[in-house]
């Protein structure tokens, strides 16, 4: 069989980075085939080319036999190519049919758009409402409404980029049928992901690259998840060490019944939060995006002050009412998930981002000035205790690595001693190497006694660094429980925001 | 079809070339200007930018005016770098000056080692209490300063116009808009006897330099650049954003007020409806032709000094309109943003798909 799409040399630079060097691969017609990378690796450049938003500086696109410059994403969806991105582009306040009928070029098109939704939608498994309001739609809901926006266009190419990373294990699992589905009537498939499982599980091949070149075609089902985790990073994959208990005490970090209202219109009110940990202890909170966290670290860390001062408690000493600096006096060091803009200023040097957060605990500043000296010393403490590689501490933020400035970032509050360590989303894309000396410098930090709250998306990086694990849903935490008592499938569910209480 | 595409790192070097880069252009510019209203280019830019400089008081006349736009220069930088955009310099300058004018027309009898320390306190707090109200229509509100301080401006001019042909006009000046003459004290000691160099001369670059100290060194000035870069770092680290509102505005303002303070009282020796050339607005210009970097602005402040005296000398050895001035300051400007721009993005000629 002739393949579908054929990319040929394909090559893509930007200022300061070439990410895709030379990439070639072929899709078979009905094939479900891989992209696998790890965060940087050029997928998501490779992808834009594909579906028309970005353009090749070198390289060929051959399309059903014939060679095509695709000129722009309406180019692409008149090809046959659809596109489901991880982050949807849905008017809220809109119907479902209305959103896709925005999406939809001509009004001939839109000829009995309503009966069509509801077709391609029992044909293809995808329950979706045609006249519900979007707003009202969980997450899982509305890729299915990107999905079907897609399908009404009968492509030949469906991409998927990382689908699964907003969706419950339960939801990935319809998905996944679906798109088998989609595959065995005709339409190929372009998945991307770097969740290796999941790749084995559906995909038929793989292309896996790795800064910009594909360093492998293969079978993922023929591969262990070991070997693939090895090709995509480059080297043997390594599990950190496990842990054991260390609890010890009383608990240093009390929240009690947090309640808190969204700050926008598109934030997640707090309700009733309550749980504690203890010295020593690691508590993990998993959710899908967007259910509270952002709004649970901004209360932990002050930003956002709590109605009354005893719901949240540093060693026993009330703290609601008192800004992130005070916090800090008492021992609360915080790691948010955004870097650029919130953990670091991009602009500044490690220096001065060290000083950005340590003033206070690494008494860095006399007299109303900084003590330079000081500040740059502890600076170069944690460059080379955490292996953070950039040119020194006169180095701007934003020159380092999205991995490489994590591990700066989490290593400075580290060595401000902290009493309780929140962090959020510690390797959210950060490559495994960084990611496993960040969770190694967990492990030992709360090896001395400090309390831990580590808020991830990553559900594997709960289970190996926390003792209980809670979830949060729609601003609700549900009851922490020992992480060796927990099952995935009870997780799922909680992350799906079915009731803890059972 | 022509875009502009991000660098991704914008050189160092070209940073500070740039108002180099553009003062050339502006010559160029203006003298391309020259040449097509039938004036020698080459002569017309050389009466602008050297003759002034070579005239008997040439430098003098230089450094009292760059006095002032170096003081707002420096403040207008510090608040600009804490993304606080006080625009309305021009109206804490009157209102520094009003301050210190009332005083001065108050106390005629007091003597300098009173009345001076006494001037430049009220001009600081004249031009510091006239930008809190901006402080407080953004904190309190979240009123878009940029509006407010500049209508605030206007504002001011009104007022200054009131007094100096209402309540403070000086009843012996056969009618004219101005008030009486400060006393001889309260013009302040001379650097060189019988100039018009005054204290404030010696205010500016100490002014810059604290303030270079401020910003690099301290946690203040700190807390400024980090709320500037970005805002939300600023929340993490737990700096009080309206405290650091009020702070920018009370600095800009204040100096904003001591430079119209100096300009009365050592220079002009009265209250007129004409406070200056609009030395407010175009210390905006100083602020970023010196990069808001508050050494920068002194170098910046002279070169727009110096345009005001090529203003004059254009007009009276060329005949050209006064707008001369304006249309140079501005032609640097737009010059300088355009340099700025390019420097961190690279022009692309795209065939349109």
């Amino acid at each position: 069989m002739p393949p579908l799409v054929e990319l040929a040399g394909i090559t893509k630079r930007f200022p300061g980075c070439l990410a895709n060097d030379n990439v070639s691969l072929t899709i078979a017609p009905r094939q479900i085939h891989a992209l696998l990378g790890e965060n940087g690796a050029g997928k998501s450049t490779l992808v834009k080319i594909i579906s028309g938003v970005l353009h090749q500086d070198a390289g060929q696109i051959i399309w059903c036999g014939t060679e095509v410059t695709i000129r722009d994403p309406a180019h692409a969806r008149s090809l046959g190519i659809g596109m489901v991105f991880q982050h949807f582009s849905l008017f809220e306040a809109l119907t479902v049919a209305e959103n896709i009928a925005l999406g939809l070029g001509t009004a001939r098109e839109r000829v009995g758009l309503r009966d069509r939704i509801i077709a391609v939608s029992l044909s293809y498994g995808l329950p979706v409402d045609p006249d519900r309001v979007v707003h009202d739609l969980s997450v899982g809901e509305r890729q299915r409404i990107e999905i079907v926006r897609c399908l009404l266009r009968n492509p030949k190419l469906l991409i998927m980029d990382e689908p699964t990373s907003v969706l419950t294990p339960q939801e990935a699992k319809t998905l996944f049928a679906t798109l088998r589905r989609l595959a065995s009537e005709g339409c190929s498939i372009l998945y991307i992901s770097h969740k290796l499982d999941e790749v084995r599980a559906l995909c038929d091949v793989a292309t896996i690259m790795r800064q910009g070149r594909v360093v492998a075609h293969c079978v993922p089902r023929e591969k262990t998840t070991r070997e693939l985790a090895s090709l995509m990073i480059g080297r043997d994959f390594l599990p950190p060490a496990s842990r054991q208990a260390s609890v010890t005490g009383a608990p240093r970090l009390v929240v009690d019944h947090l309640s808190l209202a969204a700050t926008n219109p598109f934030g997640t009110a707090l309700r009733e939060v309550s749980f504690s940990v203890a010295g020593g202890e690691i508590l993990g909170i998993a959710g899908i995006a967007g259910n509270g966290q952002g709004e649970l670290m901004d209360a932990l860390s002050g930003e956002i002050l709590a109605p009354a001062a005893d719901t949240i408690q540093l060693d026993a000493i009330p703290v609601g009412k008192t800004g992130p600096h005070g916090r800090r006096r008492l021992g609360g060091c915080f790691v948010p998930e955004e870097r650029n803009g919130h953990g670091a200023v991009a602009g500044m040097s490690l220096a001065e981002n060290f000083f950005l957060s340590g003033q206070l605990r690494g008494v860095l500043a006399r007299f109303g000035l900084i003590r330079r000296a000081r500040t740059t010393d502890f600076a170069d403490r944690v460059i080379s205790r955490f292996d953070v590689r950039t040119s020194g501490t006169m180095a701007e933020a934003k020159s380092l690595s999205g991995g490489n400035l994590q591990k700066f970032l989490v290593g400075r509050e580290m060595l401000l001693d902290p009493a309780v360590l929140v962090v959020s989303q510690p390797t959210w894309g950060v490559d495994a190497s960084a990611a496993r000396a960040i969770h190694q410098a967990i492990l030992a930090l709360a090896a001395t006694g400090a309390a831990i709250v580590v808020i991830s998306q990553d559900l594997d990086e709960i289970i190996l660094l926390a003792d209980r694990i809670a979830v949060i849903a729609a601003g609700r935490l549900s009851d922490p429980v020992p992480v060796a008592e927990a099952t995935r499938e009870q997780i799922g569910l909680l992350m799906g925001g079915v009731a803890s209480h059972a | 079809m022509l875009s502009l595409s991000p660098r991704g790192t914008a050189s160092g070097f070209w940073r500070y070339a740039a108002p180099v880069l553009a003062l050339a252009l502006t010559a160029l510019t203006t003298g391309a200007l020259f040449a097509a209203m039938g004036r020698p280019a080459l002569l017309t830019v050389t009466t602008f930018l050297i003759t002034p400089l070579l005239a008997t008081g040439g430098l003098e006349a230089l450094l009292v005016k760059a006095a002032p736009l170096v003081m707002m220069g420096v403040g207008l930088s510090i608040a600009y770098r804490a993304n606080v955009w006080n625009i309305g310099a021009e109206g804490q300058y009157i209102f520094g000056a009003l301050a210190a004018g009332g005083l001065a027309l108050a106390l005629p009898a007091a003597p300098g080692w009173v009345i001076v320390p006494l001037l430049i306190a009220a001009g600081l707090v004249g031009g510091a209490g006239y930008a809190l109200i901006v402080a407080w229509l953004r904190t309190r509100f979240n009123a878009n300063e940029i509006l407010t301080s500049l209508m605030l401006a206007y504002v001011a001019q009104y007022l200054l116009v009131y007094l100096v042909t209402g309540p403070w006009r000086d009843p012996e000046g056969f009618g004219f808009p101005q008030t009486a003459l400060f006393s001889d004290a309260a013009g302040g000691p001379r650097l060189i006897e019988g100039s018009n160099l005054h204290l404030g001369l010696i205010f500016a670059p100490l002014i810059a330099l604290a303030a270079w100290v401020m910003l690099g060194r301290s946690v203040l000035g700190f807390q400024f650049r980090v709320m500037g870069q970005a805002p939300r770092a600023a929340r993490f680290a737990g700096f009080d954003e309206n405290r650091l509102i009020w702070l920018a505005m009370a600095i800009s303002g204040g100096l904003a007020g001591l430079a119209g303070m100096f300009e009365v009282t050592g220079n002009q020796g009265q209250l007129t409806i004409n406070l200056g050339p609009g030395y407010g607005f175009t210390a905006i210009i100083v602020g970023f032709l010196g990069r808001l970097h508050p050494l920068g602005v002194i170098p910046a402040g002279l070169l727009l000094a110096l345009t005001y005296l090529g203003g004059d000398a254009a007009q009276m050895n060329l005949g050209l309109s006064s707008a001369i001035t304006g249309i140079f300051q501005g032609i640097l400007l737009f010059c300088l943003l355009g340099s700025d721009v390019l420097i961190s993005h690279r022009l692309q000629w795209k065939r349109r798909p």
